[in-house]
């Protein structure tokens, strides 16, 4: 299964829950800032294990940043 | 063709938490307004927000919401319930409201086994004064006004809310839970669903109890506070359902420690 997140990077304040969340580490943190002077994450969907839209990074996110798509 | 599966529920505002990063209020926030969807009783729900870091929960929730004075929460939503019995009344409570202050109003309430939802989040701390000791603080952990750790002999024992209530008759369900990770989130949820399902159906007093994060106050990371739960706080407050008067014949089952 195919799947990929959206993320809204002036709602993330950087707690990196979802860092944690994703076994298979397409979450990275970057080090752009965003206008809150949060310095959130983005995604990474690279390597041989492509995103299959698990939601396990969007059910943690306090935010709610964190959009989930399934193809 | 591309769905999708997971995003913001509809009973939320856009307003952006104003919740520290890894904050547990905006989880509960969050799975909350996704009961109330999947419920479909977003038009007939009135919440009652407490005083403390959740006060202005009326910002975030698009339902009718009515704010207590400190601690009388469930005082409150007796008083709507019985004016308008088919509305379904949640009260979010924090350890500082429903424990201390408030602990008259959330005893006595539970006692008449008003038929209510309290959700009540126990961080161990007072959140939104600075983190001063709570009465569910732990044993030996600091804050600002027991900076060598709370000790029993000065400040007592930590209080276990849901094990007390759940002596009381009136009560009908009470769980806790806590959202320190997508497993245990995902509990959290069946269980605030399962207490609202059991005020639909006019069972009586209804309690989730949330064990939350709050790095800020914990002076920790968020993933550490997420551990620290699991590690510690945890055994002295321990996970599951406490009473379900549904599951047992004789006033619930319980295991208390």
């Amino acid at each position: 299964m195919k799947g990929h997140i959206k993320i809204n990077r002036e709602l993330c304040k950087g707690c990196y829950l979802c860092l944690h969340a994703c076994k298979k580490g397409h979450i990275v943190s970057s080090k752009e800032y965003n206008a809150k002077g949060y310095r959130p994450v983005r995604f990474n969907n690279e390597g041989d294990q492509r995103c299959t839209g698990c939601a396990l990074c969007a059910i943690t996110c306090p935010e709610i940043a964190i959009e989930v798509y399934r193809e | 063709m591309t769905k999708k599966v997971f995003g913001k529920p509809k009973c939320l505002k856009e307003n952006v938490f104003h919740y520290c990063a890894g904050c547990g209020h905006s989880i509960v926030h969050r799975l909350v307004a996704e009961v109330i969807d999947e419920l479909d009783i977003r038009g007939i729900t009135i919440g009652v927000p407490p005083a403390g870091c959740a006060v202005l929960a009326y910002n975030y929730f698009d339902i009718d919401m009515i704010e207590a004075q400190h601690g009388r929460g469930p005082a409150m939503a007796t008083g709507i319930k019985r004016t308008l019995p088919d509305r379904v009344v949640f009260s979010y409570q924090g350890d500082g409201d429903l424990a201390a202050i408030g602990i008259a109003e959330s005893f006595h309430a539970a006692n008449r086994g008003e038929n209510i939802t309290v959700i009540f989040i126990n961080n161990a701390v007072y959140g939104m004064t600075g983190g001063q000791m709570a009465p569910t603080t732990l044993l030996g952990q600091r804050t600002t006004t027991s900076p060598s750790g709370r000790d029993a002999v000065k400040e007592g024992y930590p209080i276990r809310i849901s094990e007390i209530l759940s002596s009381l008759p009136g009560t009908t369900f009470i769980e806790r839970c806590t959202v320190n990770s997508p497993p245990n989130i995902i509990k959290a949820k069946k269980a605030i669903k399962k207490a609202f399902q059991y005020q639909i159906d006019g069972l009586g007093f209804s309690m989730i109890e949330v064990l939350s994060p709050c790095p800020t106050n914990w002076k920790m990371t968020p993933i550490a506070a997420c551990k620290w739960i699991d590690e510690v706080m945890s055994k002295e407050f321990p996970l599951g359902i406490i009473k379900d008067i549904k599951s047992s014949d004789k006033g619930g089952k319980s295991h208390v420690g």
